[in-house]
């Protein structure tokens, strides 16, 4: 009798596999490869990084198939959300870990390093982020930040036996855990006063905010948690960490670390944000955290691009534009909590649309960017813009390349990255206010500022005499080229013919 | 009911652990300030909780507990690393980057 009701009461949970089959087969995967780690001899090792590859390629079918199925399914009574926005942004991490793989399988294949640990660590890192997607829920969303953040401080720190590599592995971890405790002490707080940790549907943030508006407690609360992603983003001024980690860490893991786990501060951001702030008639409480974003975004272009100015090895002046480019993609957010604060929702909408072609596009030039960087760094084993000199005459087609990554991160129709500017500066005139127009007038200044060093290395090789001795073609191994050659048809491609993007941009609000 | 009480509580530990966090230099005492912080942020969910009469605030720091005991490990892993290659783990010897 008792087991009857007991069976009543505990009812299984609907769960839907389809739904979470992309996740299943990155999870798959991880295991295969960590087994076939432990089964293959030494000199084979190597075979793992194409068992990541194929699983990262497998777990695209299932996103096909639940992009053509359509409807968004609801999981876990709202806490776990699949729909097109969420498969949109698996896609994207899922192939930025594919490219990565292609960088890492001569860097890690060549040097004496642990191969299946490596890719396995990759695959968790990736896993996180699929979940990160679809994440509706404070716990859900803190879970998949953490299963990002946690294989990453181990792929930072990754030479064991080189100090600037353990240098950024312990900077990055120190930094990682305190913006989590700073997070999670914001979210404590939400949690308290909403009494809720859903994002929105019933009984949910959004709900609480929709009712009450802002009290002071929540606006201590949502700064604390926006300051915990401001460290995950590398955001002016919590981006000290960022050069040294991306120094120091091996290079095709700074490039992970620039793209897809920066992206993943960001999705965690938009999901909080959109799906908790501006939902409903929540976004009339937008006036209690826009300013903190509009601050954030400003500080980092204007930072990030002076920092990067003065930067003379190629990394670091990656590393410092990439924190300038998380300002510009951080523009949209303050933009739609302006737009929000005022009421029509729709400008709220397109401005999030800003931000995921905005990440797409930035995704795709910055790999490029770091494969020909990691191409260089086979023949000069130096990342110095120096060693740069001459490159035209050495490689053409390897400084051609790289001049148009750097071309379309600068922002140069008509490669991607004009497009990604547009759409940012696009969220800004609908936003419309005079708040909106001085961050979008601070915006313009740092696009022309950021010419002046991603023309350095132009410069360098085209007119600068090489000075090294060896002026045969630098040799590149077959993944790279295919890395190389998969992201320059992005930028290209998308630079041309911008709706491709945009389409996305569109599904997803 | 008593909530206040937990609530400065929670505050004053997670405001040692930001001091600690600030003001040490050796990695372990770093990591220990780390711990007061979400020890603070455990309070807080557990006390809220019980506020609100429902079990979202235990879960959620049965949660927090795990990936901080998983995030501890790594970290520890981690000071050992620099412990071995520099024969210190004070965090003012690991700046060899500037800029």
């Amino acid at each position: 009798m008792l087991l009857a009701v007991a069976t009543e009461v505990i009812s299984t949970p609907k769960f839907d596999w389809h739904a979470f089959a992309p996740d299943l087969v990155l999870v798959v995967t991880m295991v295969v490869v960590l087994v076939a780690d432990l089964l293959l001899p030494d000199r084979e090792a190597w075979r793992t990084s194409s068992i990541t590859a194929l699983g990262l390629l497998g777990a695209l079918i299932p996103i096909a198939t639940l992009a053509h199925s359509g409807h968004e399914r609801i999981l876990f009574d709202g806490a776990y959300v699949v729909g097109h926005y969420a498969l949109a942004l698996k896609a994207f991490f899922i192939l930025a870990a594919y490219i990565t793989v292609l960088l890492s399988v001569d860097y890690i294949g060549e040097g004496d390093y642990y191969n299946g640990e490596f890719y396995f660590l990759l695959l968790v890192a990736v896993f996180g982020m699929s979940i990160m997607t679809g994440a509706r829920d404070l716990i859900t969303l803190f879970v998949a930040l953490e299963t990002i953040s946690i294989p990453t401080f181990v792929l930072a720190a990754f030479r064991k036996h080189d100090r600037a590599s353990n240098e950024a592995g312990v900077k990055y971890y120190l930094i990682g855990v305190l913006s989590s405790a700073l997070m999670l002490y914001g979210f404590s707080l939400i949690y308290g006063v909403t009494g809720a940790t859903k994002l929105s549907g019933p009984h949910s943030i959004s709900e609480y905010l929709s009712q009450h508006g802002t009290e002071p407690l929540v606006a201590v609360a949502i700064f604390l948690s926006l300051v915990g992603f401001a460290f995950k983003v590398s955001a002016v001024p919590f981006h000290f960490w960022a050069p040294d980690t991306y120094e120091g860490a091996p290079t095709p893991v700074t490039a992970f670390l620039s793209v897809a786990s920066k992206a993943g501060g960001f999705v965690a951001l938009i999901n909080i944000i959109y799906f908790g702030f501006l939902t409903g008639n929540a976004h009339s409480a937008a006036n209690s955290w826009w300013p903190v974003l509009w601050v954030f975004a400003a500080l980092s272009m204007t930072l990030g691009n002076l920092a990067a100015l003065r930067q003379t090895n190629i990394v670091r002046m990656l590393a410092y534009s990439s924190v300038a480019q998380g300002g510009f993609m951080l523009v949209p957010f303050a933009a739609a909590g302006i737009a929000g604060a005022d009421g029509p929702l729709e400008k709220a909408n397109s401005a999030m649309g800003a931000v995921v072609v905005y990440l797409l596009i930035y995704g795709a030039m910055n790999l490029g960017a770091f494969a020909v960087v990691i191409a260089v760094a086979r023949r000069t084993r130096s990342a110095e813009i120096s060693s740069y000199d001459g490159l035209f005459q050495i490689s053409p087609t390897l400084a051609v390349v790289m001049g148009v990554f750097l071309a379309s991160l600068a922002g140069i129709p008509f490669f991607a990255g004009w497009f990604a500017k547009f759409v940012m500066f696009r969220s800004i005139i609908d936003a419309g206010t005079g708040w909106a127009i001085a961050l979008g007038i601070i915006a313009a200044v740092n696009s022309v500022i950021a010419f002046f060093y991603y023309a350095r290395p132009i410069r360098a090789m085209i007119f600068h005499e090489p000075t090294a001795d060896d002026r045969t073609p630098i040799v590149i191994p077959q993944p790279l080229v295919a890395a190389i050659v998969l992201t320059t048809a992005v930028v290209v491609v998308v630079g041309i013919y911008p709706q491709l993007f945009a389409r996305v941009g569109q599904l997803a609000f | 009911m008593l909530l206040n009480e937990f609530l400065i509580l929670a505050a004053f530990l997670f405001c040692t652990g930001v001091y600690g966090v600030l003001a040490r230099k050796h990695a372990v005492l770093v990591l220990m300030s780390i711990e007061l912080m979400l020890a603070g942020v455990n309070l807080n969910l557990v006390a809220f909780g019980a506020f609100h009469g429902d079990v979202i605030g235990q879960i959620f720091a049965l949660f927090v507990l795990t990936i901080a005991a998983a995030e501890v490990g790594i970290g520890l892993a981690i000071v050992l690393l620099i412990y071995r290659n520099l024969h210190s783990a004070d965090l003012d010897d690991v700046d060899t980057m500037k800029g």
